[in-house]
């Protein structure tokens, strides 16, 4: 199939960016969409243009490097996976494709699609763990834990901290990725003893880091390659509360 | 000359870890808040060496190229993390995972390593556990396992699909807790191009920062490398893009061996190769061979028409489908080892009964796992792995067959360690898939999450204490000397020359060329006339790549063509070694195969006598030929026997 695509080029943090046309021809519907931007790439090193530059490494939707915001949507138009396994047969031959970087205070851009996520990290620095030191854990089996919890625990813990949620939101909130890992520490035995302590300082780190409020509109639920819930975000507040009385 | 002293402790094998730790030195707490430790490379053996040790009160500095220490490559293991807790009450044991590890790595690791591998595999449980890893439970609240390739009893844990992302992100929030408390530097988008060395010791690194190009200088008292395996000098792999040899090359070049550089693992269910684009390789986990058969058409005009694509898998009935595993191997059926599976899938390939237009596929089948257990628990155990594969191919897993092919999926060789998990140069250490230690000649499924954990929760952080008590006395250092000076030099002088040589061929280009001489020659099957003109046509890429490579964009910047043509380079001089190690290993292991030498029914033959060693390699200096050591491995707990899953 032949693509037109619409490339945010932007130098570095300070300067301003802009979109660049390009013309792609004979891609694969076969291929990955980041597989696409590789041909893309390659022709551009023919021509001895520097590439497009975006973050990416596992390319099978688990790493949470990549995100790119395609035609209006964080990681494209299907659902529940990654830039890196979607593939171009979910567009078609002649499509005008428009790709961003992911666009919130928090991320300030780097180099075309490439972001700065590092304050995820500074999230999870505030209590997004359990302070257990190496060796010091009781027998596995010790800590029973109902299914139905460990399930829940489990779906909250999927998240990849890829930022989609963010980029999403239209107050680049970051309570969809604090909900998860409250969540998931919170429904388990292992993680309620500080469950305090852990909510008091994320909420307070995810203000602090640019993050905005949440909108109640979503948009983070819609486009989470992971399928994160809103379910979170409404336990991220009980449990807020319960901090607060 | 360098001499190799694996440091095995003496005694009875199931003392020799406890004896070990009785008896090393150990550093008290007030000096090791002034010893430094380097650790680079965040994934299970990085993160959690560098948690464990920051616990411990040392200082620590870890590195990794990605944005972020949650995003190595661990991350994207699926099935499980083998452990001898016996809650199945099935008979395990620590000796029954001990020997299953061995004979599964076809007798070519050893053993005090492996026995205390699996010695500490329940303490790995434990520890994942209290940390809030969600494991999958059984109602009444107690861990679930599952089955895994080359054993007789459940003993591997998971969490849904993404066990590796959940092991990782526990290693990855501890290290968090401990950047927060201060006692971790962690330094991002780093990644490290030489190694440095003061009076013959490691003393820091020279890394160049991805996002400005700049280089920069680290020092310590001691270098921990856990950068992973080096399977990318396939091209495609199920490795991450960015995975290299580079940190271990660079530390191989001065001085630190190469352990076993020939024994790669090809993982035999993965999704096949669609076309030229193709950037890398999708795993479906081992563990849906718990439930999943595998097969091809007994009837060779099937396979035509399943190659035409005029007919799909169910639409061949039942008595010609040949269950090729389960009629060679009835005692482990789809269960043998990696090796085994993915020789028997290229056998039949080969044979012309591939199932797909390329003829480099097999079935994968549910059919029978859903009829007997139902939709609903077939989705639940595996949703994720059939949604992946759904997106990938388009097609829909509980309706058709899968379709699957071996790829390049890991490396046991690597840096060549003692028992302390010490490099041939002091003070430098390697762990998890770097190393070359615990996995012989293959790896058993569910077992790298076990090793890369073990090394870097509790192991590394134990025996680098034996090194770190003799440096109590060194104080920190700064890094404006002429060690560093020099060692910064050299990169940048690589770094230029590589720039330097605007040439007319991306890196991509050259790199899948390189892929397909290893893949040719150096993969599934080799044989003798094969790896000598592998040789030669590595020796005369690497000419080519420096003289026509072409890198657009600036040295000092943001520059991703640059960084990778800066592992391409390593890889090709890795390539050659690895066809070398294959060469002189005149047998079959695991997942080396010659085909001179085979058994009557294609099984791979051991040669016992000449071959039970570690093939240790030293680097001589560029142009030389690297000179092979040879560490005897010595069986005292275990029957040498033929492997035999029948």
């Amino acid at each position: 199939m032949d693509l037109k695509l619409k490339i945010w080029r932007q130098k570095d943090t300070r300067s301003r960016g802009k979109f660049v046309d390009y013309k792609l021809q004979d891609i694969s519907p076969d291929s990955s969409f980041l597989e696409m931007l590789d041909v893309l790439n390659e022709q551009l090193v023919a021509r001895n243009e520097e590439p497009v530059v975006f973050d990416h490494d596992c390319r099978e939707g688990i790493c949470g490097a990549c995100g790119l915001y395609i035609n209006g949507r964080p990681h494209g138009p299907d659902s529940l996976i990654t830039v890196c396994q979607l593939h171009m047969r979910k567009f078609k031959h002649g499509d005008t494709i428009v790709i961003e970087p992911w666009r919130a205070r928090a991320f300030p851009v780097i180099k075309d699609l490439m972001v700065d996520r590092s304050a995820f990290d500074k999230l999870i620095q505030e209590g997004g763990y359990v302070s257990i030191n190496t060796g010091s854990g009781p027998d596995a089996n010790s800590i029973p834990i109902r299914k139905k919890y460990a399930d829940l625990a489990m779906d909250a813990a999927a998240c990849i901290g890829c930022g989609a949620c963010v980029a999403a939101c239209k107050n680049a909130s970051a309570m969809l990725f604090v909900g998860a890992k409250v969540s998931h520490l919170t429904l388990l035995p292992q993680g309620k003893i500080e469950a305090m302590e852990r909510v008091s300082g994320m909420v307070a780190k995810m203000d602090e880091l640019g993050f905005g409020n949440c909108t109640n509109t979503g948009a983070c639920e819609a486009e989470c390659p992971k399928g994160i819930t809103l379910s979170n975000i409404a336990r991220l507040n009980r449990e807020y509360y319960r901090a607060a009385l | 000359m360098v001499q190799i002293q694996s440091k095995i402790p003496v005694g009875p094998l199931a003392e020799k870890w406890s004896t070990f730790k009785s008896n090393q030195n150990l550093v008290n707490p007030a000096n090791k808040r002034k010893l430094d430790v380097i650790v680079v490379g965040t994934g299970l053996a990085g993160g959690a060496a560098a948690a464990s040790l920051a616990e411990m009160g040392f200082k620590v500095k870890s590195f990794c190229y990605q944005d972020s220490p949650r995003r190595a490559h661990s991350i994207a293991a699926q099935g499980g993390i083998n452990a001898a807790k016996n809650y199945q009450n099935d008979g395990d044991s620590v000796y029954r995972l001990f020997f299953d590890t061995i004979k599964g790595g076809d007798y070519r690791s050893r053993e005090a390593n492996v026995y205390r591998l699996a010695e500490v595999s329940n303490q790995i449980i434990d520890q994942c556990v209290a940390q809030g890893v969600p494991f999958a439970r059984e109602y009444g609240g107690a861990l679930d396992n599952r089955s895994f390739g080359g054993a007789l009893v459940s003993r591997t844990f998971y969490a849904r699909g993404q066990t590796g992302q959940q092991l990782l992100l526990g290693a990855y929030q501890a290290l968090s807790r401990q950047i927060k408390l201060g006692n971790v530097e962690m330094v991002p988008r780093m990644e490290m191009f030489n190694l440095v060395m003061v009076d013959g010791k490691a003393r820091g690194i020279i890394g160049r920062d991805v996002i400005t190009g700049k280089l920069e200088r680290f020092s310590a008292h001691a270098v921990v490398l856990a950068t992973g395996g080096y399977a990318n000098v396939f091209f495609l792999s199920t490795m991450a893009m960015g995975a290299n040899v580079s940190a271990a090359w660079q530390c191989h070049k001065k001085g630190a061996l190469f352990g076993n550089p020939c024994f790669v693992q090809i993982h035999p269910t993965c999704i096949p190769v669609h076309g030229e684009a193709q950037s890398k390789l999708t795993l479906m986990s081992e563990s849906l061979r718990n439930d999943g058969r595998i097969w091809v058409p007994k009837k060779k005009e099937d396979a035509d028409k399943l190659q035409r694509g005029e007919i799909n898998g169910t639409e061949i009935p039942e008595e010609d489908r040949d269950y090729y595993l389960e009629r060679r191997y009835p005692a482990f059926g789809n269960l043998v080892p990696r090796d085994v599976a993915s020789r028997a899938a290229k056998e039949r390939c080969d044979a012309g009964f591939g199932v797909n237009a390329t003829g480099l596929a097999v079935f994968l089948d549910f059919k029978d796992a859903i009829q007997r257990l139902g939709k609903d628990v077939i989705e639940a155990k595996y949703g994720n792995l059939f949604q992946m594969y759904e997106k990938i191919t388009d097609d829909n897993p509980y309706e058709v067959p899968m379709m699957i092919y071996p790829a390049i999926h890991y490396a046991m060789g690597g840096i060549w360690v003692d028992y302390e998990l010490q490099t041939t140069i002091s003070g430098l250490f390697a762990t998890g898939e770097s190393n070359f230690s615990d996995h012989g000649a293959n790896r058993l499924g569910a077992s790298a999450l076990m090793q890369g954990l073990a090394d870097g929760y509790f192991v590394l952080p134990y025996t680098i204490q034996n090194y770190l008590a003799g440096e109590i006395n060194t104080p920190r250092f700064n890094t404006d000397t002429k060690a560093f000076e020099e060692a910064e030099k050299e990169v940048a002088d690589q770094l230029e020359k590589l720039m330097a040589v605007k040439g007319n061929q991306s890196v991509d280009t050259l790199h899948k060329r390189l892929g397909k001489i290893m893949w040719d020659y150096v993969g599934m099957a080799r044989n003798k006339d094969g790896l000598e003109l592998a040789i030669e046509e590595i020796r005369n890429l690497r000419e080519e790549f420096w003289n026509s490579v072409r890198i657009p964009g600036e040295l000092n910047d943001l520059n991703p063509e640059l960084q990778k043509a800066a592992r391409l380079a390593d890889f090709l001089e890795l390539g050659e070694l690895m066809a070398r190690d294959a060469l002189i290993r005149e047998e079959s292991c695991g997942g080396h195969f010659r085909e001179e030498y085979q058994t009557e029914e294609g099984e791979a033959l051991r040669n016992d006598k000449d071959f039970t060693f570690v093939a240790a390699w030293e680097f001589k200096g560029p142009g030389k030929d690297h000179v092979l050591h040879k560490e005897p491995l010595i069986f005292e707990n275990i029957e040498v026997k033929q492997r035999n899953y029948k």
